[in-house]
């Protein structure tokens, strides 16, 4: 008697464990027999009148779709979070990644092929080709569809610039005028004059942004699939010997040298930083996600000089490689109609303008065409009514931006150099006495080694 | 029960007739999977298999997964590719390897010179009060309640580099500039060590504190009437008597220190300059940062030796300290 009441509870206690690992896992049929499309929102922090827009995007595609139910997932892409994500089937089915790491997911097997879908919707030749490149492979197969890009520009506060005495309406045109602003806003109003990102890859982005403007080239692509590292450059010297001189002998950029993207737009939007350099784009997600004054703000062109450049870049929508064909129709309806028909068609175009403009989010912030010249500057008379980013602070940039020479990020192993890079930029930040040209020679050695993998 | 050597008597033993065999000796001869079943095999059985369950899907089968894949390359999305002894060789050539390993043997000796004899001293000082003895261990143990992340953050707007940071301001009262803590080589390993110390000390002292416990008070008495100092008796009579437990937690700090992680990925993400890159943060960004997620192969292989190099570091300390400890 004793040992079935023990087999009993036995019994009970293994169901419960079983019951307990098997809650574990969760079903993603929707309830009502539509087909549930899980997609990127927006990433953490994002204020509930973004999420107000979404909804309402929401609602007007699944009224065009009612056999799709969209799900809103938080997104940011995040290369750790990204990796787990895919590896544990739990990302969106739609979401975006940057240029800069779609060749290495293209390598990894890890998006999905799209081109007979991009071919069906028929707007394949209309996407300027250089950026088309970014997601094709070898074989000229297309796996995601570009929507948004932009050039880096030089981003300003412009309550810091006139509580230093500067005119705001005239930012700094040269890498020299920089330094004296910086200098002047540091000494003035005790707020970092300049700031750079230095971790989490974006030092190796932003160096090799400023050293392109300077007139740097940081690998050689050698047309039979390898590279030739050229990091070791004059170029890419000066940038780290301004960085170090504003740090050291002007002691201008404040006392953070950690800074990441995130922790950059922070740090500027709560106006403890006077300018930095960073995507043109990112006065939305300044607004958005991290409280900035559009009054404070300031956009202008990245100073070039020695026959230099303005790097671009931009993302992609993408889905995962491993999706069944009807959720794969499904997300490719949704990258359609939520990314790429308000670049393409006047309706689309305005009905998204009037979402985000009614929800008080940013419309007109400044981008670059991923379409046709033609294309791009038919849709910005489109939305004119609805533009309400202060265009008039971002002259600089929209004026100047067009006559900049474009640049791409360097192909052979983008992040693990950027890696690499963000080394050079901490230790001229952390380090008085940095040996710049050995420092630039062991890195220009170890990406080469990387290359040569 | 008493056990003999001497030989003669074990030969008279020998010769004696046999004794019948005892109950539990008759039960084992006739055991069969009914008897077992009968004698309640079943019901330990159900009572194992949760935990069982768990362990396999959760811990074991993670083990044998990490030493798989540590042959092979995969992202866990594409199918596995074998690729032999390749994903060791790689993690060897890295130059970022020879870092990795001097950064964690500087934080493994600086929390072990710091981090180990603190708790000690705290808790023979704790010991020793006779007055609200359990709201110092309260407050001892406070840190290690925080939880770490937060611990983390808290600490980050202590090392604020800026004249305004909280040490610095507290520095600025005894006339020292300001330090960059976080943001200079020089000092951010300490500056990690420190909070890392302060996280971890607590339960240490809970630790060495129910020890003391157990020394016995008349050896206390009897160093007393040899005419024995405080320190004396600290020297000749705690520390011995916590030997055994002070083995144990050398082994086990060891042991935690090699895998540090925490503390150089929320501060500083390894730098600046690589300053704080240790063996599981290279690992972290093997599996996760730039490969996104193309390199899982490299990190099980590195993963997998750093385990080899841990447990038989710990077996020959063991058997190098089994005589002190025992004795």
């Amino acid at each position: 008697m004793k040992s079935s009441r023990r087999i009993a509870i036995a019994g009970i206690t293994a169901l419960a464990v079983a019951g307990a690992l098997a809650g574990c896992t969760s079903g993603s049929g929707s309830e009502d027999g539509r087909l549930e499309l899980r997609v990127a929102t927006f990433p953490p922090g994002a204020d509930q009148a973004a999420y107000d827009a979404f909804a309402e995007q929401e609602s007007q595609f699944e009224e065009a779709n009612p056999d799709i139910d969209i799900v809103g997932v938080e997104y940011e892409w995040t290369a750790p979070t990204f990796a787990a994500q895919i590896a544990g089937g739990s990302l969106p089915d739609v979401f975006t990644v940057p240029f800069t790491d779609s060749k290495t997911l293209l390598q990894n097997g890890q998006l999905m092929d799209v081109t007979d879908e991009i071919d069906e919707l028929g707007y394949a030749d209309k996407f300027n080709p250089i950026i088309l490149d970014e997601v094709t492979d070898s074989d000229g197969r297309v796996y995601g569809f570009p929507r948004q890009a932009y050039a880096n520009g030089l981003h300003y506060n412009r309550a810091l610039f006139e509580e230093a005495g500067l005119d705001p309406d005239s930012p700094p045109t040269t890498w020299d005028e920089v330094r004296a602003a910086a200098k002047q806003i540091s000494e003035q109003t005790g707020k970092a004059g300049y700031a750079t990102m230095a971790t989490g890859n974006t030092g190796g982005w932003q160096l090799s942004t400023q050293a392109d403007s300077r007139g740097a080239s940081l690998q050689t692509d050698d047309g039979d699939g390898t590279y030739t590292s050229t990091i070791d450059n004059d170029a890419t010297k000066a940038t780290l010997q301004f960085l170090h001189d504003l740090r050291w002998e002007d002691d201008s950029m404040g006392s953070t040298f950690d800074l990441d993207w995130g922790s950059i737009n922070q740090e500027f939007a709560a106006g403890n930083v006077g300018m930095y350099t960073s995507g043109s784009d990112v006065y939305t997600a300044l607004v958005r996600d991290f409280g900035l004054q559009p009054d404070d703000y300031g956009l202008t062109v990245i100073p070039t000089e020695n026959g230099g450049g303005v790097l671009g870049g931009g993302d992609i929508a993408v889905m995962p490689p491993n999706l069944d064909d009807a959720t794969k129709a499904a997300a490719v309806k949704w990258i359609d109609w939520y990314y790429m028909q308000k670049l393409l068609d006047e309706d689309a175009a305005v009905a998204d303008a009037k979402a985000l403009s009614d929800a008080g989010q940013a419309v007109g912030t400044p981008v670059l065409p991923v379409l046709d010249q033609a294309t791009y500057e038919e849709s910005l008379t489109w939305i004119e009514p609805y533009v309400n980013v202060p265009l008039d602070q971002m002259a600089g940039f929209t004026e100047g931006i067009f006559e900049q020479t474009p640049i791409g990020e360097f192909k052979g192993q983008t992040q693990p150099i950027y890696a690499l890079m963000d080394n050079l930029v901490q230790a001229v930040l952390t380090d008085e006495n940095a040996d710049i040209d050995a420092l630039l020679a062991q890195v220009d050695a170890d990406a080469q080694a990387l290359l040569d993998q | 029960m008493t056990m003999t050597t001497d030989p003669e008597v074990a030969e008279a033993a020998d010769d004696r007739p046999p004794t019948p065999p005892t109950v539990a000796e008759r039960r084992r001869r006739r055991r069969t999977p009914m008897s077992w079943l009968r004698g309640g095999g079943l019901s330990n059985l159900a009572f194992v298999a949760p935990m069982l369950i768990v362990f396999a899907v959760f811990s074991w089968g993670p083990i044998v997964r990490a030493i798989v894949m540590s042959f092979q390359k995969t992202n866990l999305v594409a199918p596995p590719v074998w690729v032999g002894l390749d994903n060791f060789a790689r993690v060897l050539a890295d130059p970022n390897l020879g870092t990795a390993v001097l950064n964690t043997l500087y934080f493994a000796v600086l929390a072990l010179l710091f981090g180990f004899p603190l708790p000690i001293l705290l808790a023979v000082l704790m010991s020793e009060v006779r007055r609200g003895k359990g709201l110092y261990s309260a407050l001892a143990y406070l840190p290690v309640v925080v939880p770490p992340v937060v611990a983390v953050l808290l600490w980050k707007v202590f090392y604020n580099a800026s004249p305004d940071g909280v040490f610095n301001t507290i520095l600025g009262w005894v006339g020292i500039p300001p330090q960059p803590w976080l943001q200079s080589s020089a000092t951010v390993m300490p500056s990690l060590v420190l909070e890392a110390t302060w996280a971890a000390a607590g339960g240490a002292i809970i630790i060495y504190l129910a020890a003391l416990i157990s020394v016995p008070p008349e050896l206390y008495d009897a160093a007393e009437v040899d005419g024995a100092g405080i320190w004396r008796k600290i020297w000749h009579v705690t520390l011995p008597q916590l030997r055994g437990v002070l083995f144990i937690m050398l082994i086990l700090q060891v042991i935690a220190t090699s895998q540090v992680f925490l503390e150089p990925f929320l501060f500083t993400g390894g730098g600046p300059n690589n300053a704080t890159l240790t063996i599981l943060l290279l690992i972290y960004r093997y599996a996760f940062q730039n490969s996104l997620g193309g390199a899982y192969g490299e990190a099980t292989a590195l993963s997998l030796m750093l385990a080899i190099f841990l447990a038989l570091l710990s077996w020959a300390y063991f058997k190098l300290t089994e005589r002190w400890s025992t004795n």
